[in-house]
């Protein structure tokens, strides 16, 4: 059993929350112009890091809001977690892109 | 509508947990480790949504006349009257007993801001646990810490039952309201007794 901070709700079993895999994939400037590898690229491929990762949670059986954090894969320790929108506390490898703060 | 309110049809309707009242009085458990199970049926329920700071969160919550919760856990008002809960920040449970109509009034105080007021008074029924042991029997398959020093009279949060969704809601010491969707609700209420029944035998060391 873990606690996952909700940044709304405070601590919460880790059993209310959904995982949504990596963050901060930002949508493409004009997804009509993107050849097939292009998209499947967007939609599909995700880093896989050792180590700190930012990623999407949603808290589904809370307040059913999603949110961003940064977790460390290896001890599975959440480090940070942020609400859409606001900045990413914690550098990654997978930091935000350009703008890209979804 | 108005057809319907010439003939009194709350005479027709059925509570999601009329079924089970005898069931209900029957599972409680008296004395010092007592617990007992009641169904509050046909609270009125009014979902709204706005966002903090808006125009339109102003005016619901002028208009709920108990204002509207600003975190998580609180609630406004009292579970007599009207009451307000916490679901999200931007989203929110007014409840109030059978009978009351805060519905076009706050329809009216929305007007064409952004934000949602829908009656979702069939939606859940609010089922009542109550009696030393009520912590007890709820602490055995709800994750949240239901402990005085972190749940307080007065709040409601949404959590989780078993695996049936609620909006948990302490309005006592030993009182707590459980708020499952209707059609859970036979299924929380038999949950619930189950978890109940311990409580009538001497605890074994
Ligand atoms: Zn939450």
């Amino acid at each position: 059993m873990m606690l996952i901070e909700c940044p709304w709700c405070g601590p919460r079993n880790e059993t209310e929350y959904g995982y949504g895999g990596q963050a901060h994939v930002a949508y493409p400037e004009d997804p009509s112009t993107l050849n097939d590898n292009e998209w499947a690229k967007f939609l599909f491929y995700r880093t896989n890091p050792k180590g700190l990762f930012a990623e999407r949670w949603v808290h589904s059986a809370g307040c059913r809001r999603w949110f961003n954090a940064v977790r460390d894969t290896v001890t599975y320790e959440f480090k940070a977690v942020y609400k859409p929108g606001e900045p990413q506390p914690i550098t990654t490898t997978n930091a935000p892109a350009q703008g890209g703060t979804k | 509508m108005a057809e319907q309110v010439l003939t009194d049809i709350s005479a027709l309707r059925t509570s999601p947990l009329g079924h089970l009242s005898e069931t209900l009085k029957q599972g409680a458990v008296a004395g010092e480790r007592g617990v007992s199970l009641r169904e509050i049926a046909f609270t009125t329920q009014i979902g709204l949504r706005a966002e903090p700071g808006s125009a339109a969160h102003a005016a619901l919550s002028a208009a709920t006349g108990v204002h509207l919760p600003s975190a998580a856990g609180q609630v406004v008002g009292t579970e007599d009257g009207t009451a307000v809960l916490w679901l999200g920040p931007d989203e929110f449970l007014l409840v109030a007993p059978d009978g009351s109509e805060p519905f076009s009034s706050l329809v009216a105080a929305l007007g064409d801001e952004a934000g949602q007021v829908v009656d979702l008074s069939a939606n859940r029924t609010v089922i009542e646990l109550s009696g030393p042991s009520a912590r007890a029997v709820l602490e055995k398959s709800c994750p949240a810490d239901l402990h005085p020093r972190s749940f307080e009279i007065g709040s409601a949060i949404t959590t989780v039952l078993g695996p049936v969704p609620v909006l948990l809601w302490k309005t006592g010491e030993q009182t707590f309201r459980v708020l499952p969707r209707a059609s859970f609700a036979d299924y929380t209420a038999r949950w619930l007794l189950d978890g109940m029944a311990e409580f009538a035998s001497e605890p074994i060391d």
